[in-house]
């Protein structure tokens, strides 16, 4: 049983060493031009404006919870849409138990605004 | 290929819960009188409770949920263990919601973030008058993330796999959050939260990883599997330390659930931050669910064999130790109760220590006395909090006793209860664990726990002096002279103190109903 594990093994080391080598190559022989633009943080190209440390509106945090929420849970019909043949009508209605239960949630939040951006 | 069964009866109990809990949702947009939504669920866990008795009376009929006959595969099993601690976690959910009815609303309303707003600027025009800020009230989302855990809880008690039993903690983990930072006008209500969410996060991983051990050692998750086809020994040597060590990080996650010393880092802060009915309800049926669990898991990973055993005495040690002296130094009487909740977590795991018959049952036996006892004494506490605050501190209960005398009485009976003085439930929880433990051979276990029951009754019974003997606090003579407006508990609040004070009597006085089925619950179980 070991055995069968035994191409992973190869492959963490080999991708351990490429990244080892990679990285030691580069240091020891690449160049050197320390450069104050090279240590401020990257902004996709725009020149940084002030801290990183404010304050600033978290409504998108409400829109990303829920978005996690239905992304996964929806994920969650492809394997059932793979065996839907075979698990026949007691996986419909399981399934169908799985979508009221999301939709439930689904309207409790687009009542209490969840979707308003305020 | 063969595909699960379904067994109904078996999550009859969780059905009913998590669709009333999906029912109050879509009401709770409907209706503006919250207090029928607190009706509903209490409807809800009555029904539950009435699936657990349904199959109880027909348990063999009905032995097995999702999977084969009995053995590997089987998801959740309703033995008598499982019922007997679902019951426990839906008579504390019954008890919290009615707690609640009447208070919900001191918690779960707040201002509309920006209406205040809008109401500064229509300050500007005198002609349009604002309306005054908006208000909403979250108390339909309150019973019903109490009824998800609930749900949660009652499949944690009947789970018999490792992956049923994670699930089920983090159903009930993840509304627990929640419910623990519903406060949102309590600044100290939100960090709780955040605490115990991290810590709690934590410990799942640690759980996860310990299941995952535990399968890299067996090659399965079942706990029937694990207990009846695995031998420690019969497991290739690479693979054999695993075991162990996966049910060592499986301990850690269960000992942070349970709040055992040295786990027990969120336990004061979540339980004095939380809305005292949560505080209630958490700290009573979190311990049923997971100590159940814990029971079958040491049957199945562990074997009761003597290191654990020993492991678990240390354990119960410490935290019996640590939660009465930490106890002994407390202002806030809702802090007090949470390190005395830890210190009657270690009560129990002395049962578990035992890992014999009588231990076990001694442990399940207290386990229904603390339901009522604590989650009574926390009523108590909310009878006595003011509206407007979270806290509950000693001055609240000075002189409690000349101005409601009943509540007084019936605090004293808790207390007493509490710090296990006959003929009281938590006396004989106390004796059948501490005897558990002299039957295996553990007197010394015995002894540390009857020291500090010792430790315990001080604190315990200071209260009640506080009550009967001392002056009332400054602002409560206000109160007396109207100065200050009385603050009467509500007739659900005293229904519930009542009910769990008569849960303390009749367990204490007339036991062979409840010693008879856990009994019979213990006999199933694989114990040494």
């Amino acid at each position: 049983m070991t055995e069968a594990y035994l191409p992973i093994l190869v492959m963490m080391v080999v991708a351990g060493g490429f990244a080892a080598i990679a990285l030691g190559v580069s240091a020891l022989l690449g160049p050197r031009r320390p450069n104050p633009a090279k240590d401020t943080p990257y902004e996709s190209g725009i020149v940084p404006l002030g801290d990183a440390r404010r304050r600033f509106p978290v409504q998108f945090y409400v829109i990303a919870v829920l978005f996690i929420l239905f992304d996964v849970e929806v994920i969650l019909m492809y394997p059932w849409a793979v065996a839907a043949r075979q698990l026949g009508l007691f996986g419909l209605i399981e399934m169908a138990i799985f979508v009221v239960i999301l939709l439930v949630g689904f309207i409790y939040a687009w009542k209490n605004d969840a979707f308003k951006w305020q | 290929m063969t595909f699960p069964t379904l067994n109904f009866p078996v999550i009859a109990p969780q059905i009913v819960l998590v669709a009333a809990a999906l029912i109050i949702l879509l009401a709770d947009l409907m209706v503006a009188n919250k207090r029928i939504l607190g009706w509903i669920s209490l409807i809800a866990v009555i029904g539950a409770l009435a699936a657990v008795f349904v199959c109880r009376s027909d348990s063999a009929a009905f032995p097995l949920a999702l999977g084969g006959p009995s053995g590997p595969g089987t998801m959740a099993l309703a033995d008598g263990l499982g019922l007997f601690a679902s019951a426990a976690v839906l008579i504390a959910a019954g008890l919290a919601i009615l707690l609640a009815i009447e208070r919900v609303g001191d918690f779960s309303r707040f201002e509309k973030p920006g209406s205040e707003k809008k109401q500064a600027r229509s300050g500007d025009h005198p002609i349009a008058e604002a309306p005054g800020p908006q208000v909403t009230d979250r108390a339909g989302a309150y019973y019903a993330l109490l009824l998800l855990a609930t749900a949660g809880m009652t499949a944690m008690a009947t789970a018999s796999d490792l992956m049923t039993i994670f699930i089920a903690l983090e159903i009930f983990s993840l509304a627990l959050y929640i419910l623990v930072g519903f406060n949102r006008r309590d600044l100290r209500s939100g960090e709780a939260a955040l605490k115990y969410f991290l810590l709690g996060a934590f410990a799942s991983g640690f759980f996860l990883y310990g299941i995952a051990l535990i399968y890299a050692a067996t090659g399965t998750t079942s706990l029937e599997a694990i207990l009846h086809n695995i031998q420690p020994m019969s497991i290739s040597l690479p693979f054999r330390p695993l075991l162990p060590v996966g049910m060592g990080l499986l301990l850690v996650g269960f000992g942070f659930k349970l709040a055992l010393v040295p786990f027990h880092m969120w336990t004061p802060d979540a339980y004095q931050g939380a809305p005292t009915p949560v505080t209630a309800f958490m700290s009573v049926a979190t311990k049923a669910a997971a100590f159940a669990a814990l029971i079958r898991v040491l049957a199945a990973v562990a074997s009761y064999d003597r290191p654990w055993l020993l492991a678990l005495a240390a354990l119960a040690v410490l935290t019996m130790t640590l939660g009465n002296l930490a106890a002994l130094r407390q202002t806030s009487l809702k802090r007090m109760l949470a390190y005395s909740s830890i210190a009657h977590a270690g009560y129990l795991l002395i049962g578990l220590a035992a890992g014999n018959q009588l231990g076990v049952e001694g442990a399940l036996y207290y386990l229904l006395a603390y339901t009522f006892m604590n989650l009574g004494a926390f009523a108590v506490l909310l009878a006595v909090q003011r509206r407007d605050e979270n806290d509950v501190t000693g001055d609240r209960i000075l002189g409690l006793a000349g101005r409601q005398p009943l509540l007084a009485a019936l605090m004293a009976v808790l207390m007493f209860s509490l710090a296990g003085i006959p003929p009281l439930a938590g006396f004989f929880g106390k004796l059948y664990v501490f005897s558990g433990a002299v039957e295996a051979g553990l007197a010394w276990l015995a002894i540390v726990g009857v020291l500090n029951s010792a430790l315990g009754a001080y604190y315990y019974l200071r209260v009640t002096i506080l009550m009967f003997m001392a002056e009332p606090a400054e602002s409560d003579q206000e109160i007396s002279s109207g100065k200050v407006e009385t603050l009467q508990p509500g007739w659900a609040v005293m229904t519930t103190v009542v009910l769990a004070v008569l849960g303390t009597i009749v367990l204490g006085l007339w036991q062979w109903p409840w010693t008879q089925t856990i009994a019979q619950a213990v006999s199933t179980l694989a114990l040494r």
